[in-house]
């Protein structure tokens, strides 16, 4: 019994694969790996989420996205979840643990990365470029977006031509007024590529406009991996057990991954042996296992001889720029998604900051979120007045999020809190992030280019807020990719510079963040590492 | 699974506290016959408050503390005029438990049959009825498509 274990852990049959995560990414490459007909297993900590049990099914569907499917795990603090020390970041983490990962809860904005996005120090000089280029992923984006079931409509100026699955959302009351507002100022729009099946799709029905896509989509219109993937890999053998909480990666006297160590539903330690050990938790989560990984021949954390495990941690710094009006907007109708600008996603060095951000348009918010927002706004007063205000806001106040990209800095890092534990008492992760003046820059110029779109659409009054401390959806960075092992974590085809045998497919493995919703490019470069191990496979520890 | 049966801490009120709830919360948002509509102080939407209360019971229950201490007695026991007064203290002095209260108010406010009516709204929830969304004019976007592409090659 080699040290780590306890005496009672309990030992499973090996496996030649180990996924650790059944998110967005977990999915994806337990699905392309599939095919090879090895024997594929996938650990989460979670549980399969039931339509049925979705927050929109009932009268407090408003009322749940603040309970149990809130987005931030410490407030959420289900069984499933792990706490965060996020103290020190303005930024709050948002996340989901269970079969399918975020995927359950994001919103569906499915935009790809741009070619652009890969070459940030050609072209801008800053931060690095990736090892791998859009062409290269061209091909996993299309199968990822048939996989996922994408709604959108070719022709986009923003982006290489590329195909649309099914036809884009409606454009509704919102988006007519922000489409003429931007045609009045002569910027660019385009119905926004969503996760959203606009038809019936592969055994999901189409989108009813339940307008609560955020809490989970009961409709089952919403590409979640649970309802895409995973059918399709569990039918072709792959075993996902749920329940299972990986505290840390093992490894032989070979420096080579070994399998895991990981406690059960129950509590209960068990290892399971594996040939090929693949991190799929991201951008948190894989940190905080490598780290947890440290061993005498690891003492710095496992995959973690450049030092930057951890590192260069980037969210999107957000800005919500809000508009009231005098007539109806969609409100509580509809997708969150709507259409979006990328008017300003290109650097252009005279607005003071490099490279740019994408305005993703929405259609307004229900009746509790509006009372809540616009209580904490101080724009709906306690007492006899608050009828009146809230009148004024309600179904009447719609606007736009501003997602900046995020350039990497080593100081915001992922570590390991020393005293914060979880239910199983593994460390928890500890995240220090500061905004950058880029960013900083970034934020105050769509603040004010919104508050111009706004206008032309005849708002009489704009909400702000900036940054967004709620938005830390997106977790990338701490463990990017790259071809020199002094600078990277995994080469240019996910697997690790010190494990030949591990591997790590998730938002860590990003060098950059692109001004976009990161699923798209995730699960893309998630197919393309499953595609490269599949290629390799004679010669894949090499 | 609703947010009152995931409370990990008892979200029962004493009989005080239930007092001073129910009087800050009519306060918040008091009846208005002009808009048809209760108050949030009213017995249905009230019980609701208190059984839905959830993850936000400990911090409510540390704001009603807070507000009997600024009334120097039970808060449902001031005068109109007091409770006025010290609602105002306790909000420009405590502004998160402040807003605890108030989320945790309109949460079930803004759920209950009469307001939604008033609003407009089917008392419902989404599924699986959903909404209607007017699928809108796609020539709005001929402009757009005139113009030539925007996002830049790469070496």
């Amino acid at each position: 019994m080699r040290a780590g274990f306890r005496q009672n852990t309990q030992m499973n049959t090996p496996v030649d694969v180990l996924i650790i995560g059944a998110g967005a990414s977990g999915a994806a490459v337990a699905w392309s790996l599939a095919d090879t007909r090895m024997r594929i297993l996938c650990l989460e900590q979670g549980d399969w989420v039931s339509s049925s049990e979705f927050p929109s099914n009932g009268r407090d569907w408003e009322a749940r996205q603040f309970g149990d499917f809130h987005m931030n795990p410490n407030r959420r603090a289900n069984p499933a979840d792990y706490p965060i020390n996020e103290d020190d970041s303005p930024i709050k983490v948002a996340n989901f643990n269970g079969v399918g990962g975020g995927t359950i809860l994001y919103a569906g904005h499915f935009p790809r990365m741009h070619p652009s996005d890969f070459r940030v120090r050609t072209l801008d000089g800053v931060a690095d470029d990736w090892p791998v280029d859009y062409a290269t992923l061209e091909p996993y984006f299309a199968v990822n977006d048939r996989m996922m079931g994408i709604s959108s409509l070719a022709g986009d100026p923003a982006y290489p031509p590329k195909p649309a699955v099914m036809p884009p959302l409606p454009l509704g009351k919102s988006g007519t007024r922000w489409a003429r507002a931007l045609n009045s100022l002569g910027w660019h729009w385009w119905p926004s590529d969503s996760a959203m099946a606009t038809q019936d799709y592969e055994g999901r029905a189409k989108c009813v406009n339940l307008g609560h896509c955020i809490g989970g989509c009961a409709q089952g219109a919403k590409a979640s991996t649970d309802i895409t993937y995973w059918p399709q890999a569990i039918r072709a053998r792959v075993e996902l057990r749920t329940g299972c909480r990986v505290r840390e990666i093992t490894t032989n006297e070979q420096g080579m991954a070994s399998g895991v160590i990981y406690y059960d539903r129950d509590g209960v330690e068990q290892f399971q042996a594996a040939e090929v050990v693949i991190l799929a938790c991201n951008g948190i989560g894989t940190p905080r296992i490598l780290l947890n990984s440290a061993s005498s021949r690891f003492p710095n954390g496992l995959a973690n001889s450049s030092g930057l495990v951890g590192r260069n941690l980037m969210f999107h710094p957000y800005a919500s720029i809000q508009g009231v009006f005098d007539e109806p907007v969609d409100g509580y109708r509809g997708p969150h998604i709507c259409i979006w600008s990328q008017q300003f996603y290109e650097t252009d060095r005279a607005r003071g900051f490099v490279r740019g951000y994408t305005y993703q348009f929405g259609r307004g918010r229900g009746p509790v979120l509006t009372a809540m927002s616009g209580m904490a706004a101080g724009r709906i007063p306690w007492g006899e007045g608050h009828h009146a205000a809230y009148r004024k806001l309600f179904n009447r106040t719609a606007g736009m999020l501003a997602i900046c990209e995020d350039l990497p800095e080593a100081h915001n890092t992922v570590t390991l809190d020393p005293v914060l534990k979880d239910s199983n008492g593994i460390p928890a992760p500890k995240i220090d992030y500061t905004l950058s003046e880029n960013s900083r820059l970034m934020l105050t110029h769509a603040v004010a280019r919104g508050t111009e779109i706004l206008r032309a659409a005849g708002a009489q009054d704009v909400i702000v807020e900036s940054p967004l401390a709620a938005a830390g959806w997106h977790l990338l960075g701490t463990a990017r990719m790259g071809a020199d092992p002094r600078r990277s974590v995994v080469n240019e085809w996910g697997r690790s510079h010190d494990v030949k045998n591990l591997f790590i497919v998730d938002g860590s493995i990003f060098v950059t963040s692109g001004g976009v919703n990161p699923t798209a490019t995730i699960q893309a470069l998630a197919l393309y590492v499953a595609d490269n191990i599949k290629q390799r496979l004679a010669n894949l520890f090499d | 699974m609703s947010d009152a049966t995931l409370n990990s801490a008892d979200p029962a009120l004493s009989a005080d506290e239930r007092r001073s709830l129910r009087a800050l919360a009519g306060l918040m948002i008091p009846a208005s016959a002009d808009y048809g509509v209760p108050g949030a102080d009213d017995e249905t939407i009230f019980t609701d408050i208190v059984d839905s209360l959830g993850r936000d019971a400990d911090p409510v229950r540390r704001a009603l503390r807070c507000v009997n201490a600024l009334s120097g007695r039970a808060f449902a026991d001031l005068n109109a005029n007091e409770q006025q007064v010290v609602a105002r203290q306790f909000r420009d002095e405590n502004p998160p438990l402040a807003a605890v209260l108030a989320e945790v108010t309109v949460r079930c406010y803004y759920r209950d049959d009469r307001v939604m009516r008033s609003l407009g709204m089917e008392p419902r929830p989404p599924f699986p009825k959903g909404f209607e969304v007017e699928p809108g004019d796609w020539a709005l976007l001929d402009p757009v498509r005139a113009r030539s592409k925007i996002y830049r090659d790469v070496p």
